[in-house]
């Protein structure tokens, strides 16, 4: 079954026109940031951005800080709010059960569909960014990034939403607080962003498997998804919330940028990881438990 | 094949199905029947295990659903509804999918399957063109291809032959009476009368969630003992049969007789130009509207659809179960209902 809902993921247009849409977005802001020579202030806007200048083999790191915000979440509340919901509406969810698939069975190979499709799309921006850095934005002489532990701990998140991490443009290349990075470092670095970033989605998608699995709507649970989001984010900002914050899903988000520290800091990645684990454990014991008592009447 | 006892299935206040007994056997080809909202989809998803049963039991192929209906339903074939396909894949790859998923139709027969199956409904020569730019028609034959793919013993059809034209409803009864005499037992649902009749041995007749009727269809159109006459000469031949007409419409005349060529002789004999003479059967319209009460999509106050609770209280009227055969001049539930309704 996880075969057969992984060819329905390729062989389904909307895939790659999703993830070629979120791989454009980076592809435009750094041909903007090429022509013009201008990147944002040091501190302001999306995180690694004032550094790419100097140093475009961190693009995939900018590139993965601009479409997390939205672009990523958003498609990956779609695919897993569709996933359910979505059969029912085709009206293929019951000859699926028919065949006959286990309820338990379709649920695990919807999840594993979703987070292929994270993982696809996570790798495309950031083989697609490391392209347009190193071409569009120039190599530099030495992939040198480095920040001490500590020296910005404490990652806020923007008015907007907009991440604003606390990293100093020229600290990337002239790093006083941390020793360079290697070529061979960086990849980890990435790597180990990417995965903390995946896991990250995967706490939304097994939000908006359970609300799919509620109702026979995919635009619905995906919009459920969406608002559980951006209720996360409005109370991360907020002061008064903070006995909450903690266990809010968006919490940690941006926690993978403390990978390209160095050395790395752990505990917010940690804590990031743990607080994902329990969103996908409770949510998909919750998908399950609905979705095998459900009466399938459409 | 399947059998069902007291089956009940409630949505909130509202009884989709009551107590329902169903027995389905080995080589029959059963028909449901029964007005829009009387509950036949609800049934057939709960034979296959989608929908969960309020109270009763059900068996299908000897093992109990929805206990065992991995083991079940790998052997039916089924039709629920619409017919379901992803619209951006060709008839064949759908096909292929739906085989795929829940890995008990075996892959190396699988092309031949498929390819079988789509020769089987008549679409052995479509193209590679999406579901989507399928006529409702094309689709449907589809959604039978799928229900055979796997050779299914028992097929169960909801609604078969909704979007097909006459040429399409012809093929699919064709197909269906093939099947069933190579083994394979029928359970279809329809409101659609003529179609029921033209395929079915057997009829089970649900109303307002109640199977109200389960017979034989030879055994409920037997000749009802009287001979429909036609004649030129009504008086004569009203004199000439002193008592035995029971009723005259003009020139026609309802007699009671068994046996229609004594009285076509006996006519004769007398004088009376005959034009036609047949046994008087019952027809499967007549049998269905004697036992169900008004659609559910009929409101007008006295409507059986609304009644689904409204009827609880006729319960105790047809204590018996459900199943009263041949029953067919005593149409307590309904009557019940509808006094209970206004």
């Amino acid at each position: 079954m996880i075969a057969v809902e992984l060819f329905k993921l390729v062989r389904r247009p909307r895939t790659w026109l999703t993830i070629g849409m979120i791989c454009a977005l980076p592809l435009l802001v750094a041909i903007f940031i090429a022509v013009t020579h201008i990147a944002p202030a040091p501190g302001s806007g999306s995180a690694f951005l004032s550094a790419v200048l100097n140093e475009g083999q961190l693009y995939p790191a900018a590139a993965l800080a601009l479409v997390l915000p939205v672009f990523l979440p958003v498609s990956v509340a779609v695919m897993a709010g569709d996933a359910i919901a979505g059969e029912a509406t085709a009206g293929t969810l019951r000859y699926l059960l028919a065949r006959p698939v286990g309820r338990t069975r379709l649920l695990v190979a919807k999840l594993v569909s979703v987070t292929v499709f994270t993982l696809i799309t996570v790798i495309a921006v950031t083989v697609t960014a490391y392209a347009t850095g190193v071409l569009i934005l120039g190599p530099s002489r030495a992939a040198a990034v480095g920040f001490a532990p500590g020296s910005s701990g404490s990652i806020g998140t923007g008015a907007g939403g907009a991440p604003t991490a606390g990293l100093q443009a020229g600290a990337s290349i002239t790093s006083l607080s941390g020793a360079p990075l290697t070529f061979l470092e960086l990849i980890e670095r990435v790597l180990g962003a990417m995965a903390f970033i995946t896991v990250s989605m995967l706490g939304v998608a097994a939000i908006a498997l359970f609300l799919s699995t509620l109702t026979d709507s995919a635009l619905g649970a995906a919009l459920g998804a969406l608002a559980v989001l951006v209720a996360s984010e409005v109370l991360v900002t907020l002061g008064a919330a903070t006995s909450v914050q903690p266990y809010l899903p968006t919490r940690y988000w941006l926690a993978w940028i403390d990978f390209f520290r160095q050395p790395i800091f752990w505990p917010d990645i940690q804590r990031g990881f743990a607080i994902q684990a329990v969103y996908v454990v409770v949510f998909l014991a919750a998908a399950w438990a609905n979705f095998a008592t459900k009466d399938v009447s459409r | 094949m399947i059998t069902t006892q007291n089956l009940t299935k409630r949505f909130g206040r509202v009884a989709a199905v009551r107590e329902v007994s169903l027995d389905v056997r080995e080589g029959d080809r059963y028909g449901l029947l029964g007005p829009n909202g009387s509950g036949k989809t609800t049934l057939v998803r709960m034979l296959l295990g989608l929908v969960y049963a309020t109270s009763g039991s059900i068996s299908v192929l000897g093992e109990p659903v929805p206990r065992h209906v991995g083991r079940v339903l790998p052997q039916i074939g089924a039709i629920i509804e619409e017919p379901g396909a992803y619209p951006h894949l060709s008839g064949r790859a759908n096909l292929r999918l739906f085989d795929a998923a829940g890995a008990q139709g075996p892959r190396r027969t699988r092309r031949r399957r498929v390819d079988e199956a789509l020769e089987e409904v008549g679409l052995a020569g479509i193209d590679r063109r999406p579901v989507r730019a399928y006529s409702l028609g094309m689709r449907q034959r589809l959604g039978l291809a799928a229900a055979l793919v796997r050779r299914p013993r028992l097929l169960i059809l909801d609604e078969p032959t909704n979007g097909l034209d006459p040429r399409g409803i012809k093929d699919m009864r064709d197909l269906l009476t093939r099947l069933n005499a190579d083994g394979v037992t029928i359970f279809l649902s329809s409101h659609l009368l003529p179609e029921v009749s033209a395929l079915c041995t057997r009829i089970g007749v649900l109303d307002a969630g109640r199977l109200v009727l389960q017979d034989e269809l030879a055994h409920l159109e037997q000749p009802t003992g009287r001979v429909l006459v036609a004649t030129d000469d009504p008086e004569r031949a009203v004199a000439s049969l002193d008592g035995l007409v029971e009723s005259r419409d003009g020139a026609e005349l309802l007699v009671k007789s068994d046996d229609a060529a004594a009285l076509n002789a006996r006519l004769v004999a007398a004088g009376v130009p005959v034009r036609s003479l047949v046994p008087q059967r019952r027809t499967l319209e007549e049998i269905v509207l004697d036992v169900t009460g008004s659609g559910s999509d009929e409101f007008s106050g006295a409507g059986a659809g609304d009644a689904a609770t409204a009827v609880n209280s006729a319960d105790t009227v047809n204590g018996a179960g459900p199943e009263i055969s041949a029953a067919t001049d005593d149409p307590e539930g309904t009557a019940a209902a509808d006094e209970v309704e206004s």
